[in-house]
């Protein structure tokens, strides 16, 4: 039953998201997930700049709050010296996928022996809405306000498959929160990729596909139809790379 | 509350209003359709989610689930 109450990994109030925001929803799980493993005491999160940054306040456990893009650079410090601390880089798209896309391939490439929680929600939230490297072909952004057109910004940037293609990385995978499956799915997930660094298996990577109601101005019930018809057929769920079940 | 015969676990959903931001995410996804938005609002200014018949909860936990802030709980009875 404690998948049903409220992890004390997060403060007693309510998040600095936006309503119905699924950043708020991610939080939540990855600290379920850490005190359901027993890592309260041990667990680091190293946070990044942009909504996720939100955390500083909201977030109960150890945590360090590095420039921006600089996640993976920072937790593989902090890894190397604390090898048995449980630590996880949570990014936002704008962050993991724009301004810090060498230090993730580098870190994935290296094989840290840490975990990515990479919150995707196509846009830049915090900043009010810009184009960023995973919004969708016709999404429209403050920047791009006919719609993202590929002739001139390129096409959406998939992670997942990114990292999959690397040597190093031994989980890799992506979900959905707009359903109660894709939540519960997500959360298996992400204690997967805890479990594997737990056990010293390497690098893991856990894409988390969220919304954002402010910035794709639709209401939060509007949104979770948005990524079932727009987002979830580009950005297709399922685990990528498992290495420890292709040696089974 | 109904009585549940011999089951041992009865859980019931526990809402904490002072955690709501009206996302409507539970009412939306509740399977027996039993949460309604509340008439008053919280300190926050939202609208909040109320079991309008605990009868017919079937303690599935989805509202739990779906909850972003997780202001939705399900302990269970006789804890503690």
């Amino acid at each position: 039953m404690a998948e049903y109450m409220r992890s004390h990994m997060i403060a007693d109030a309510q998040s600095g998201y936006c309503p119905g925001c699924l950043h708020a929803l991610a939080t939540r799980l990855v600290s379920d997930v850490i005190e359901e493993l027993g890592q309260a005491d041990n667990s680091l999160n190293v946070i990044s700049v942009g909504c996720s940054a939100l955390n500083i306040l909201y977030w109960n456990g150890d945590f360090l709050s590095v420039a921006h893009g600089r996640a993976p650079a920072a937790a593989t410090g902090v890894k190397r010296t604390n090898p048995e601390r449980l630590v996880f880089a949570y990014q936002g798209d704008g962050d993991l996928a724009a301004i810090g896309l060498a230090e993730i391939m580098s870190a994935a490439n290296r094989g840290e022996n840490f975990t990515v929680i990479f919150a995707n929600n196509q846009t830049y939230g915090m900043t009010g809405g810009q184009m960023a490297p995973t919004t969708l072909l016709g999404q429209k952004t403050t920047t791009t306000v006919y719609g993202r057109d590929a002739e001139t910004t390129g096409y959406p940037m998939k992670m997942c498959e990114l990292i999959s293609t690397l040597e190093a990385p031994v989980f890799v995978a992506r979900y959905a929160l707009n359903s109660p499956k894709g939540i519960r799915d997500a959360r298996a997930g992400i204690k997967k990729a805890f479990e594997y660094q737990l056990a010293g298996k390497g690098f893991t990577f856990v894409e988390l596909l969220t919304n954002c109601p402010t910035n794709w101005k639709l209401s939060p019930l509007q949104t979770l139809e948005y990524m079932n018809t727009n987002t979830i057929p580009y950005f297709k769920p399922g685990v990528y790379k498992d290495k420890e079940a292709e040696n089974v | 509350m109904r009585s549940m015969g011999e089951r041992k676990l009865i859980v019931l959903v526990e809402i904490n209003k002072r955690l709501c931001k009206d996302c409507g995410y539970c009412m939306h996804f509740c399977p027996k359709k039993i949460l309604a938005e509340s008439k008053e609002r919280n300190s926050r200014g939202y609208f909040y989610p109320e079991l309008t018949d605990p009868d017919a909860c079937i303690s599935c936990g989805i509202c739990a689930t779906v909850c972003p802030e997780g202001a939705i709980e399900l302990p269970p009875k006789g804890e503690d």
